[in-house]
């Protein structure tokens, strides 16, 4: 079998090809890869909405949302979710300057607030649980602690994540490999927030009307 | 537990050992020791030959930490055919006890064994061998045939490997230790909830489900990736194999789906571990929801089985007739027509709930048009071999064999989708003939033509025509006896799952199917002579890298192929790219350029072995134990995370030596 390069398709990037990777024509599928993964969990959020809206009405003779939920409260826990959503655009603002520094602070104060979010739904949590409105005495108390719990489980993966991104930034500085990873972190901190803007209005909201 | 009534021991709970007693260990079931006493010699036996020959260093190294997507793909296929030998078993044993318990006979198997065994049966048959089978026959050929290295995520591949690994482990574990769930393949609630499934078994259901749902989720997002992000240059989404796009739109299916039964078995998991009420019949839960939930993934999931065959059957069938596939973008079409409507029939699968006639009729309909563009896929290939120069090899046989038992299950299919015969027909064993009817005639049957065809490509030798042959007769012949009598029995009233029956009228129906039990299990033992075989005889079956004279890319590497894939970049100009190839005489330049590639990694198996620990712990209640398993998986995930050198550049004069033993093309 001889060796021809045939001018077809044997365009070869040799040594005298342009000066990129060599064999590295495809961009990282990072972005997308975690884009699909997104919507994954995307539908398990769909799956537990669903189940609210089917159990959310079947109180079994216990309390009903007017009951339980404080509106003043919850649009502080909101106002805290929503401006960590803030603080991480502008460290991502940061981050594309190369400010390395400014990156880490904001994404420290990014973490704070979703700290002080955890540390408000944890309250809840502990307090209707107190009153006897835990998650075991209906169907409703079921599908909402399913819920906001599901949602409070990933912001509480998203602030461990966020802290083990910050000493990878300390470590190696924001080389390319950080930066997808801060963007990718960026994506799933939006994505949790919009999830709870649904949650704020299809749980709280509708049923405080 | 061989005498009915006490069927479970009394619940303890112990710190260190949860609710794990002695009495949890079923010494006293012959069947069960019997087995176990196999599976220790064997396993014996096993662990001192890999001892001799010094194989777990290379174990390790070559197998085990490998990211090459052609390894995890092979090791899919071995996770798959062993546990098709347990789930098979199982199956014996069921046509056995039918066969006998007849007329108010009891047979040899009480029926809380018996239970579990139908249980085991539909979990690993699904899960654990057609599930493995798909993924690994996507992720050997799928990359290749796009003309990339490797997946989009190399060691997310290996870790949904070993994820998928310790379910099975799980469910196998169970069988030694403490017993198996009694509430058949979907274990529906209350039934499977706290109440009436106390013991463990219905807990290894759950923890086994969930750990290797979590592999085949991020399984579904690699090839998703990689077939979107790692094409070769040139290639257009409509120049893709059709088995690249059956792969797209499974792996979308099982992104789309699979997160539905990860949520709906979480959420049964909290009514049995946390006291929730969202499927108990008490206090606001509703079990009709937990049905409606479990389809809405059940139903996709029997496409994401059928769907990469149908691609198989394409890449064969345009082979062996010698012609391009007809009807490409039919082809293509349909597959997408059948992914989106697989998502709106689930509801046929439970038209006697009692929704009302319009919501029945809806799917009834949505149902019957899903046999549309599966007809357009078997017309293809019929005219595809239409004209053409057919060669009856080892594949071309299993895609026929296929294709015919395939078409009879969709008829039947059809029938069902009516509601008014439904509610005849509904849990009977016509179900059961049809669900086999398409899962063997269509999952299994398409499976051993794709070992069959792509084989000498994955070991460099054919297998050997004879024993393949034997296999393929024994399975046909013997899919026939056993699953047609099922048709007849349910058409006469005999339900599913019963392990005894008053009317002696049906046994001889049952003898039948048994007797077609047999001679699957002798197309079996025939498979696995065939692989031991055909390795015996390797270098007279040895062939070239191109034996059946293909028309798809991953024919034109090396056969077995290197782990780099191909020596440089391919730049595809259209379908069927390695047929123009050859017709234009390319071969590869020498020209070589370092060629990046990732590097081999243990901690996807670490991770899930400790995840597998703390299935276990979770299943016995030993919760000192999960939580140290718990944070030892994240901490262990993320310690990965610190890890940044992961790739390497393959140097020229490497690449030189290995295309310089055996030119690719």
């Amino acid at each position: 079998m001889t060796m021809i390069d045939t001018p077809v398709t044997g365009k070869v990037e040799g040594p005298a090809g342009p000066a990129h990777h060599p064999d590295h024509h495809h961009e990282s599928p990072t972005p997308i890869g975690f884009w699909i993964y997104l919507m994954s969990d995307c539908i398990i959020f769909g799956c537990l909405f669903a189940v609210y809206a089917v159990l959310g009405g079947n109180y079994a003779g216990g309390p009903a949302p007017k009951d339980l939920f404080e509106p003043g409260f919850v649009a502080i826990e909101t106002a805290l979710l929503l401006i960590s959503s803030v603080t991480f655009g502008i460290a991502m603002l940061q981050a594309q300057k190369q400010k390395l520094d400014a990156t880490i602070t904001w994404l420290l104060v990014t973490g704070l607030f979703g700290l002080g979010f955890i540390g408000m739904e944890l309250y809840e949590f502990h307090h209707l649980i107190h009153i006897g409105a835990g998650p075991d005495r209906s169907g409703f108390l079921s599908a909402f602690f399913a819920l906001v719990g599901t949602h409070g489980l990933h912001v509480t993966g998203g602030i461990i994540w966020l802290g083990t991104l910050i000493v990878q930034l300390k470590m190696h500085g924001l080389i390319e490999a950080n930066m997808r990873r801060l963007s990718t972190l960026s994506m799933f901190w939006h994505f949790l927030d919009l999830v709870w803007i649904g949650v704020f209005s299809f749980v709280y909201l509708v049923r405080l009307v | 537990m061989a005498t009915e009534g006490a069927t479970q021991p009394a619940e303890t709970f112990s710190p260190i050992f949860g609710r794990l007693t002695l009495d949890w260990i079923p010494y006293h079931e012959p069947i069960l020791v019997a087995t176990f006493a196999g599976v220790a010699l064997g396993g014996l036996i096993f662990l001192a030959l890999m001892t001799y020959f010094k194989a777990w260093g290379p174990l390790w190294t070559n197998w085990v930490t490998s990211i090459d997507h052609k390894k995890i793909g092979i090791m899919y296929m071995v996770l798959g055919f062993v546990m098709m030998v347990r789930g098979f078993a199982d199956a014996l044993m069921m046509r056995a006890q039918q066969a006998l318990a007849a007329g108010g006979a009891e047979g040899y198997l009480p029926p809380h064994h018996f239970d579990q065994v139908f249980t085991a049966h539909g979990v690993i048959m699904i899960f654990f061998v057609a599930m493995p089978f798909v993924t690994g026959i996507m992720n050997y050929v799928m990359p290749m045939q796009i003309g990339a290295r490797d997946v989009a995520f190399p060691f997310l591949n290996n870790f949904s490997f070993w994820m998928t690994v310790a379910g099975a482990l799980l469910i196998n574990i169970s069988l030694f230790i403490g017993e198996f769930a009694r509430v058949g393949w979907l274990a529906f609630p209350p039934l499977s909830g706290p109440s009436f499934s106390t013991g463990p078994g219905m807990d290894y259901y759950l923890w086994a489900l969930q750990i290797a749902g979590i592999g085949t989720t991020l399984s579904g997002i690699n090839l998703v990736a990689t077939i979107f992000k790692m094409r070769a240059r040139g290639m257009k989404l409509f120049d893709m194999p059709v088995f690249t796009w059956t792969a797209l739109c499974t792996n979308v299916l099982i992104v789309a789906a699979f997160p539905v039964l990860t949520a709906t078995l979480a959420l049964l998991t909290m009514d049995r571990y946390l006291g929730t009420h969202f499927f108990t019949n008490d206090l606001g839960g509703n079990a009709m929801m937990y049905v409606n939930l479990i389809w809405i993934w059940g139903h996709p999931e029997v496409y994401i089985l059928i769907l990469p065959i149908f691609g198989v059957f394409s890449e064969i069938v345009a082979t062996f007739s010698g012609k391009p596939l007809f009807g490409y973008k039919t082809m293509v079409w349909a597959t997408a027509c059948i992914m989106v409507l697989s998502f709106v029939v689930w509801l046929h699968h439970f038209f006697t709930m009692g929704s009302g006639a319009n919501v029945n009729t809806f799917f009834g309909i949505t149902t019957m048009i899903i046999a549309v563009p599966t007809g357009v896929k078997i017309f293809n290939w019929l005219f595809t071999m239409y004209n053409g120069r057919v060669r009856f090899e080892l594949p071309m046989l299993w895609v026929i064999g296929s294709i015919v038992t395939f078409t009879i299950g969709g008829m039947t299919g059809v029938l069902l989708a009516v509601p008014p015969v439904d509610f005849q027909l509904h849990n009977s064993l016509f179900l059961i003939a049809h669900f086999h009817n398409v899962i063997i005639g269509g999952v299994v049957f398409g499976v051993y033509a794709a070992v069959a065809y792509w084989w000498p490509k994955a070991f460099g030798f054919k297998l050997h025509d004879g024993w393949g042959k034997a296999s393929f007769w024994f399975w046909f012949v013997g899919f026939y006896f056993a699953f047609m009598p099922l048709y007849a029995l349910g058409l006469i009233g005999a339900t599913r799952r019963v392990a005894s029956y008053s009317d002696p009228a049906w046994q001889p129906y049952f003898i039948t199917a048994a007797f077609g039990a047999l001679l699957i299990a002798a197309g079996i033992a025939c498979t696995f002579i065939c692989f031991g075989y055909s390795i015996y005889k390797r270098k007279s079956l040895a062939v070239g890298n191109d034996p059946w004279d293909a028309r798809t890319l991953e024919w034109a590497t090396q056969s077995p192929p290197q782990y780099y894939n191909f020596p440089q970049e391919i730049t595809v100009h259209g379908r069927d790219e390695f047929w123009e190839m050859k017709r234009r005489g390319f071969t590869f330049s020498t020209l070589y350029t370092p060629i990046h590639m990732p590097k081999y990694t243990g901690m996807g198996a670490i991770i899930s072995a400790v995840c597998l620990v703390f299935g276990f712990a979770m299943v016995w209640y030993m919760w000192w134990l999960a939580i140290i398993t718990f944070l030892a998986a994240i901490g262990l995930g993320i310690a990965h995370t610190f890890n940044y050198n992961r790739d390497y550049y393959v140097p020229t004069d490497e690449i030189a030596e290995i295309e310089g033993k055996g030119a690719s093309v």
